[in-house]
């Protein structure tokens, strides 16, 4: 059986305009032999949903450093599941206050990275937590 | 239910699941694409080729917002290079065009190129397959960004499309072979820039110099702003222009059938290159082989020759 290749869709939602981080991410995982697919910038959750079942990732890695990530993620993650997609493990990073991320973890965001993180640690926690549908 | 028959039933993740199926060369995605076959050969396949940063992803989002203005279902295939150290890749032609993600009348998938050196991927027909039996109108083919000498797209499309952008080389660069010889349809891309009159007029020239197809078509040089919408209309009605000359002069039947000639002999060395070489890895000829090489007591000639000798085939 030939192997599967493991793809991540990395994007940033809402309003915010910098993108150095979800770019550093980007370039972390396809050293790390991951395909990449990059939506770019100021994407709604319906279309980062949409463009994850269309590319049939495995993991959905969101930036954000706006502020609206107690709305932006549960909202992300709430689309999946209603398209049938609750599979696909939704992973967020950026400036998101430590207090918050119980209530994301609650919400079905199953990690939350937090500025100051090595990509290592990133692309480590990929590898470990994330199975290629099969 | 088989994926194919969900495909066929209108399921979006269960045709997205059968794409990584080819990509990853899965056994069982031949046995679904045998099931969708039938249901091939109706979509209208463009393909969108030039060099990297010549705009091809941002004219695709166009030509993909033109299409849909006429109702029409589109999918669009575009294809990002694969590292060749990490076998990753950053696939990022949706950037231009994700405005579409949430139109269900538009599937767009990002494929690697994987190794394969002809500007597509090895899966990129078989993908376009799967998206033609979803019931897509039209399927875009975006190719990696190329340099001279990539040219699949041109079995690959109904209808090639060459974006240039101004600046990039003076009018020798115009008459070499290769890319400018595969456009059906011109396109200067970044028309607002200075040079872009003098690059469509050395694209003119060159075809002009060009001996007129037996079956008439001629080329046309369009300018485009990409970003700005502009030229599209004319492009698109171009591309119709095109279209219908291909079904009225025959030319699209000569193309469908050396289109099956090489899906055919492709399929047929990609088969029978993977049972040889699994045949003779499991049976440890592979591994004498390069035994041989290494202490050169056989040269890679040889060695072939009598691997085939074996073989049911001669």
């Amino acid at each position: 059986m030939a192997e599967r290749r493991v793809r991540v869709l990395v994007g940033k939602p809402g309003l915010d305009g910098h993108d150095r981080g979800a770019k550093i991410i980007a370039r972390a995982f396809r050293d790390a032999g991951f395909e990449v697919i990059y939506t770019g910038l100021h994407q709604t959750p319906e279309q980062i949903v949409s463009a994850a079942i269309q590319e049939d990732v495995d993991c959905v890695a969101l930036s954000i450093l706006s502020g609206a990530h107690n709305t932006l993620l549960p909202a992300v993650k709430e689309i999946l599941v209603e398209k049938g997609a609750a599979d696909i493990v939704l992973m967020a990073g950026g400036v998101i206050p430590e207090d918050d991320i119980p209530g994301l973890k609650k919400a079905g965001i199953a990690e939350v990275f937090t500025p100051g993180t090595s990509t290592e640690t990133i692309v480590g926690w990929v590898r470990d937590n994330i199975t290629p549908h099969a | 239910m088989s994926l194919a028959e969900r495909v066929l039933d209108g399921d979006i993740r269960a045709a997205a699941r059968l794409m990584r199926d080819i990509d990853d060369r899965f056994k069982s995605a031949v046995e679904e694409l045998k099931t969708l076959y039938p249901h091939t050969g109706n979509a209208y396949i463009i393909g969108i080729t030039g060099p990297p940063g010549a705009g091809k992803s941002t004219l695709v989002d166009q030509i993909v917002a033109a299409y849909r203005k006429r109702d029409l279902l589109v999918g669009v295939v575009a294809i990002d290079p694969t590292s060749p150290f990490s076998g990753g890749a950053i696939l990022g032609d949706r950037i231009r065009m994700n405005r579409h993600a949430d139109d269900a009348g538009v599937f767009i998938r990002s494929l690697a190129t994987r190794g394969a050196l002809g500007g597509l991927s090895r899966s990129t027909m078989d993908v376009a397959n799967v998206m033609d039996a979803m019931g897509m109108d039209v399927i875009v083919i975006e190719t990696v960004g190329v340099g001279q000498d990539e040219v699949d797209i041109v079995s690959t499309a109904h209808t090639t499309v060459v974006v240039m952008v101004p600046g990039l080389g003076d009018d020798i660069q115009a008459i070499k072979a290769g890319i400018l010889e595969i456009g059906d349809v011109f396109v200067v891309n970044k028309a607002d820039r200075d040079g872009a009159e003098r690059t469509a007029r050395e694209l003119t020239t060159m075809l002009e110099m060009k001996h007129p197809d037996d079956d008439g078509w001629f080329p046309r040089v369009m300018k485009t702003e990409g970003s700005r919408g502009v030229g599209i209309e004319e492009l698109v009605e171009e591309f119709d222009a095109h279209r219908t000359y291909l079904k009225e002069s025959g030319a699209l039947q000569r193309l469908i059938e050396e289109r099956n000639a090489k899906v055919f002999a492709d399929t047929l060395r990609d088969e029978l290159f993977d049972s040889v070489m699994s045949a003779i890895s499991a049976n440890g000829t592979y591994q004498e082989i390069l035994t041989g090489l290494r202490d050169r007591s056989t040269d890679p000639y040889s060695a072939v020759q009598k691997v085939m000798a074996g073989s049911a085939f001669t």
